[in-house]
């Protein structure tokens, strides 16, 4: 009945055989040059994207209506002071443009970290949080806040928040016979997902047309109201989550042997996976409900990240990163490239993101590789 | 053989009860007369004839081409989470629809369908196309990124003009739900075509998948041209999915789910898995249907909606309870 599970692939790094089966110096030379190039490109990878970030950063807040210079900017920013228009820099600069800056930034990392969480601990690289019915929990929740309660706010976020954990719970819960093959998960976490998002449908064919327009924007994740306040209990959730993260990243890669062989290297499979999971699900749920389930961006982040360092082991700091510059560039993009007319945030991932994934795909020559 | 018979047997009373229950109460009777001895101006012989027929048909044709478009999509991406809607096909007649209501101001049904079908064709050849750049060819991954990505790139545009032009989005979220309800015989009659050849063509496609399956370097290995058999399959998944979504609007469920449960039944062969696949989403489709128009009387739950929520728990009981048979 069962044709074998997909072997997964050996690690890049095995060092060579040679003819009587011992590494000889030469060998040992090699290898160590190829793990030295690897960690090279990591670094100046890394390296280039955090420069991006800080750039697409500073842009985003010295450009707008209202310009503010450079210099001026990063005065006030190191708190010196500018003289006469130092208010109404002030006014623009601290009160609108640098939380949603923050908000943009930081919703990017938890993003990026939690969609390739997800993505490298299922091993398929389409499994992030909004295929697998994680993001439509988010969504569902908010969309009945909005049109069967008329909740707004503070009220949406926090439904977003309990719809996404709620949707976690009862995928592992129904995924869990003693103990939790990624298959199984993965099926059970798409069934929930196509569920989830007809409700939804449904809901927005009874709504009203103005409860409707409400909850696609919101469906569509926006940073049009972030606040201090939001920013505040953003970077406090991210202050445990993200390192939290980082750490138990760390088994990532004996995971993605397999369940079996994990075990046999002596990992606590189950528990690793379950931290991993409530780790980057509570990413998703903080991230969500400071802006929507902004679309695409913990699908993206991953793949990209991965093309982005060739052959070296994908870290998810990378990913991280890669998710704050889409959504900073797509947020820059949404608020500026279409003349008056706005768009909220969600609209532009996609349409940043995906086509240059796209470019990555074709451009790349490796024959089907795993990731 | 067992198992396809006693499937094809639920289709037939799934048909029947499509065609006897309704708003309107009719006599089993009265439509067994409006089939056999059809008198035009009897009103209940038309409702017979004019909708619930036309319905029927469109929910088997439907049901069967999205189930074999899932199969086939996810053979050859080789991906447990590939549908139909992975080649962009639904992303791309959303986004047509979306287009010609708000662009050319397509308000009719079968306007409807002829953007759904261009948009399915465009966003799929465009995903085999730039899923195919490279050295590597149309790899199963490379083919699967390439369509959730274009999707991506695709739904982004949809939310664009639905955001700035409420009366198209008023408009598009009905069809978005996906329904078989009031399609007329001649829309039912535009899609038939092609849902028939896609059908009959996808039925050949067993060996093809099994040889996919063995990964490209086995299958290569055998003699298969990998290249030229993808073609094959992607060219059904266009021509399948997209009537059926052209037909329906987007139903998601059955071309994801289908295919898990067809292969928890009939094993690891796709000369197995296409024809049960083909009989299961039917079955799941017209019930959800007819239960869809009793559940919410006088008003309707459309199919897409029950579809999902009534196919969930069976996909999750399946996969809890067999021993599950891997891509």
């Amino acid at each position: 009945m069962t044709p074998n599970p997909p072997t997964p692939n050996p690690p890049a790094t095995d060092p060579p055989a040679t003819a009587n089966g011992r590494a000889t110096r030469a060998d040992v030379v090699r290898v160590s040059r190829a793990r030295g190039r690897e960690r090279t490109r990591t670094l100046v990878v890394s390296a280039g994207l955090a420069a991006a970030v800080g750039v697409v950063f500073l842009g985003s807040l010295a450009v707008g209506d209202f310009q503010i210079g450079i210099p001026d900017l990063l005065a006030r920013l190191t708190g010196r002071g500018i003289g006469v228009h130092q208010l109404r820099v002030d006014y623009v600069l601290f009160d609108l443009r640098l939380p949603r800056a923050v908000t943009g930034l930081l919703v990017g990392l938890a993003f990026g970290l939690a969609g390739s969480v997800f993505q490298r601990l299922l091993r398929n690289p389409l499994a992030s949080p909004d295929v697998l019915g994680i993001s439509a929990g988010a969504g569902a929740a908010a969309v009945l806040a909005i049109v069967v309660f008329g909740a707004s706010g503070f009220a949406v976020s926090a439904g977003a928040f309990t719809g996404a954990l709620a949707a976690v719970a009862l995928i592992y819960a129904l995924a869990w016979q003693q103990g939790v093959s990624g298959y199984r998960l993965v099926l059970i976490g798409i069934g929930i997902n196509a569920a989830l998002l007809s409700a939804v449908s449904f809901l927005m064919t009874r709504a009203d047309m103005t409860d409707a327009q409400q909850a696609l924007l919101w469906r569509t994740g926006s940073l049009y109201d972030s606040s201090w306040e939001e920013v505040a209990a953003l970077l406090g959730c991210l202050m445990v989550l993200v390192p939290a993260a980082l750490l138990l990243a760390r088994a990532l890669p004996t995971l993605q042997l397999g369940d079996d062989s994990a075990r046999g290297l002596g990992l606590p499979v189950e528990r690793s996976r379950l931290a991993l999971l409530l780790v980057a699900t509570g990413l998703i749920g903080v991230g969500t409900a400071a802006a929507g389930p902004v679309a695409f961006v913990a699908f993206l982040s991953g793949p990209i990240a991965s093309r982005l360092l060739g052959g070296a082991r994908p870290g998810i700091a990378v990913a991280a990163l890669v998710g704050a510059l889409v959504t900073l560039c797509s947020d820059v993009a949404a608020q500026h490239l279409f003349g008056d007319r706005q768009f909220p945030v969600g609209v532009v991932t996609g349409a940043v993101g995906a086509p240059y994934l796209l470019w990555l795909l074709a451009k790349s020559n490796r024959a089907g590789h795993g990731e | 053989m067992r198992k396809p018979l006693g499937i094809g047997a639920l289709l037939a009373a799934a048909c029947a009860l499509s065609l006897a229950v309704g708003t309107k109460d009719i006599p089993v009777t009265t439509v067994f007369e409006a089939l056999t001895a059809f008198d035009p101006g009897d009103v209940d012989h038309l409702i017979i004839t004019e909708r619930r027929v036309p319905r029927t048909l469109a929910g088997v044709f439907v049901g069967a081409a999205l189930g074999l478009a899932g199969t086939l999509i996810q053979g050859v991406t080789r991906n447990p989470l590939a549908d139909p809607g992975i080649f962009g096909v639904n992303a791309g007649a959303a986004l047509f629809v979306v287009l010609g209501i708000a662009v050319f101001g397509v308000t009719s049904l079968s306007g409807y369908v002829w953007f759904g079908f261009a948009g399915a064709a465009a966003a799929s050849t465009a995903v085999y196309i730039i899923g195919s750049l490279g050295r590597g060819g149309a790899s199963p991954l490379k083919l699967a990124l390439t369509g959730a990505a274009l999707t991506a790139a695709l739904s982004s545009l949809q939310s664009a003009v639905l955001l700035t032009d409420p009366a198209t989005h008023d408009r598009f979220r009905f069809w978005q739900v996906g329904t078989l309800a009031g399609r007329d015989p001649d829309v039912v009659g535009q899609a038939l075509p092609f849902l028939a050849i896609g059908i009959a063509g996808a039925l050949l496609l067993g060996k093809v998948l099994n040889g996919l399956s063995l990964g490209d370097d086995v299958a290569r290995s055998f003699g298969r041209n990998t290249t030229t058999d993808r073609v094959w399959c992607g060219l059904a998944v266009v021509v399948l999915s997209g009537a059926a979504t052209a037909l329906a609007g987007p139903i998601t469920f059955l071309g994801l789910a289908v295919p898990h449960l067809a292969r928890t039944l009939a094993g690891p062969d796709y000369r197995r898995i296409l024809p049960l696949s083909m009989l299961i989403a039917p079955v799941l489709l017209v019930l959800a249907d007819v239960l869809g128009r009793v559940v919410a009387r006088p008003g309707e739950v459309q199919a897409g909606v029950v579809t999902a929520l009534l196919g969930a728990p069976v996909l999750v009981a399946l996969v809890r309870r067999r021993k599950l048979a891997r891509l």
